[in-house]
């Protein structure tokens, strides 16, 4: 689904992506892990063309259609080919409401029915949203405005899908549902790219992984297999390895 | 005859003007953070290339307000694509530049225009000719000319649509979300860049609008028209509260009611030391007090905004 090789971003003299090569598969989950200033925002930003100074061969190869040259899309083009990004820190509208944010999700979607069947079926899954659903998103808590900067993701109806720090300042209870979330995306066909923190959680629901530093992939593997890995506990997991 | 219900008319009239302009400054402000002080010099472009119509079609003796009409035709496109030129050339290369650069290039522009509308239209004053029939009503001891009705109405019912468009459609809804956060907005699929020029060119059609409304109401254009009225309308802009299109609404106004009241009262509060041709102090007097004392203005942060 999604061919990354050898991207590259510096912003002035900082180098903080220094050529990594990864993959998302069709209809896989694949974390991205690291601590803080590894580069994972950095990575998703220049995925979804924030970042115009990145380098590199970014394609996406849909199941039915032609491969897409990411690279070469302006920002505001990624959304009609499938790509929907949540940025860190959740970026939704502060002054417009619910309902405006998620339909914003859905803009370059013309059908208007089909919009209104989304945003139905979404309001319908997250009843919370629901009762909200004229509010000012700036008036919602963090875990509900995280919660509707997925939905409104979820209503461009993204093949593939790109995750920053979903869980960021929230309590484990939120977490939990924004996990529901995510994975059932991840169970309708959806592709999705995961970048946490909370590595535990990204490993449990991920297929596979990546382990980033200071903007290189360190280590990579089934995501089962990094649960169990020594390295991995001891940085990421908060585990003493014996 | 009832001189505070007069000078209420007389502001409100001039207030609706001022409005259209702040609309233009506020949005340009919303959008991209930056003060258009050539937007002055654009109502000048239209009240000039409205007054060049309308003096060329007089010979045919159409009626008058059709010349009107046909005039802000020609001028509202006008002043769009002068808009257009104007972002595209003159601030979009600066989109990433310290702030002062393209303000520097906003002041420039002004000068650039004002100089090019000296050489078109010279240094005289340009007399509108009369376009609606000189019809007035008498409400309360004070007049309303139609003329005045229709500034009023017009500017209602342009404000109302404008408010319409901005809150009820989607190219609306993209514009507040391009105000509120560029990046995100782009994510979302909106065409940022194309919505940027959008708010520029629709500020410009309201320009047009106020340029003809300043013709026919005060009856003379010239090329240093722009900065006064850019000035003031900025005030208006600032008053409110600027970026906030509601507050430009009311800024516009409240300051048309200032000026009107403080001009006609002036002579009687400085007991005849200061006449009615100074009531431009009332507008810097509103700035200054603003600035100082409420620098968000009377709409500015209402809106709580949660981390
Ligand atoms: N706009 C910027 N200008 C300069 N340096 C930046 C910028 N954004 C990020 N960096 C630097 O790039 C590096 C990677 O940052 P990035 O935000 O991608 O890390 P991250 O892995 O997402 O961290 P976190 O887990 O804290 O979100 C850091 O050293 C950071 O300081
Ligand atoms: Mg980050």
């Amino acid at each position: 689904m999604l061919e990354v090789r050898d991207l590259h971003l510096h912003y002035g003299g900082i180098q903080a992506v220094k050529g990594i090569s990864f993959s998302v598969g069709q209809g896989e989950l694949v974390a991205l892990i690291g601590a803080n200033g590894a580069g994972k925002t950095s990575t998703l930003k220049a995925l979804a063309r924030m970042l115009p100074q990145a380098t590199g061969r970014v394609h996406l190869n849909p199941v039915d259609g032609p491969a897409i040259d990411l690279m070469r899309l302006p920002a505001h083009e990624l959304v009609t080919h499938g790509v929907a990004l949540v940025p860190e820190g959740r970026g939704v509208f502060a002054r417009q409401t619910v309902l405006e944010n998620l339909k914003l999700g859905a803009f370059r979607v013309q059908d208007r029915h089909l919009v209104q069947q989304r945003l139905d079926e979404l309001l319908e899954r997250l009843p919370r949203l629901k009762e909200r659903a004229s509010q000012l998103a700036g008036t919602l808590s963090g875990g509900e405005q995280q919660m509707l900067a997925i939905a409104r993701a979820l209503m461009s109806a993204p093949k593939l899908l790109l995750l920053d720090e979903p869980s960021m300042g929230l309590a484990p209870i939120m977490v939990d549902r924004i996990f529901e979330l995510i994975t059932a995306a991840r169970d309708s066909g959806v592709s999705i790219l995961l970048v946490e923190q909370n590595a535990r959680l990204a490993l449990k629901v991920s297929h596979r992984a990546y382990v980033l530093e200071s903007g290189r992939i360190t280590l990579t593997g089934n995501s089962a297999d990094l649960l169990q890995d020594d390295r991995v506990k001891a940085a990421y997991l908060g585990e003493t390895v014996c | 005859m009832d001189i505070f219900l007069q000078q209420i008319i007389n502001g409100v009239v001039l207030g609706s003007i001022y409005a259209l302009v702040a609309l233009g400054y506020t949005m340009v402000y919303g959008i991209l953070g930056l003060i258009n002080f050539a937007h002055g010099e654009v109502v000048m472009v239209g009240a000039l290339v409205a007054y060049t119509v309308m003096t060329a079609l007089l010979p045919t003796g159409l009626p008058p307000v059709l010349l009107a009409l046909l005039a802000l035709l020609v001028a509202a496109p006008v002043c769009m694509a002068l808009a257009w030129i104007i972002e595209r050339y003159a601030y979009r290369p600066l989109r990433h530049a310290p702030k002062l650069a393209p303000l520097i290039s906003a002041i420039g522009v002004s000068i650039l225009l004002q100089n090019l509308a000296m050489m078109i239209w010279g240094r005289s004053y340009h007399a509108f000719p009369d376009i609606l029939p000189p019809l007035h009503y008498d409400i309360g001891g004070a007049q309303i000319t139609l003329l005045q009705v229709v500034t009023i109405l017009l500017a209602a019912g342009t404000m109302a649509a404008l408010a319409w468009l901005i809150q009820r459609t989607a190219m609306g809804q993209a514009m507040r979300a391009t105000a509120e956060n560029p990046a995100i907005a782009a994510l979302m699929g909106v065409p940022v860049n194309r919505i940027i020029t959008l708010t520029f060119v629709i500020g410009a059609a309201l320009a047009a609008l106020a340029g003809l409304m300043v013709g026919a109401n005060y009856s003379v254009a010239h090329y240093y028209m722009g900065f006064m009225l850019g000035l003031k309308a900025f005030t208006a802009a600032v008053l409110g509260g600027i970026g906030n299109i509601t507050g430009a609404m009311l800024g516009g106004l409240l300051l048309g009611l200032i000026e009107s009241l403080g001009g006609g009262y002036i002579e009687d509060l400085t007991g005849g030391f200061l006449g009615s041709n100074y009531q431009d102090i009332f507008a810097f007097l509103v700035l200054i007090s603003v600035l100082v004392f409420r620098p968000g203005g009377l709409m500015g942060e209402r809106v709580s905004e949660r981390a």
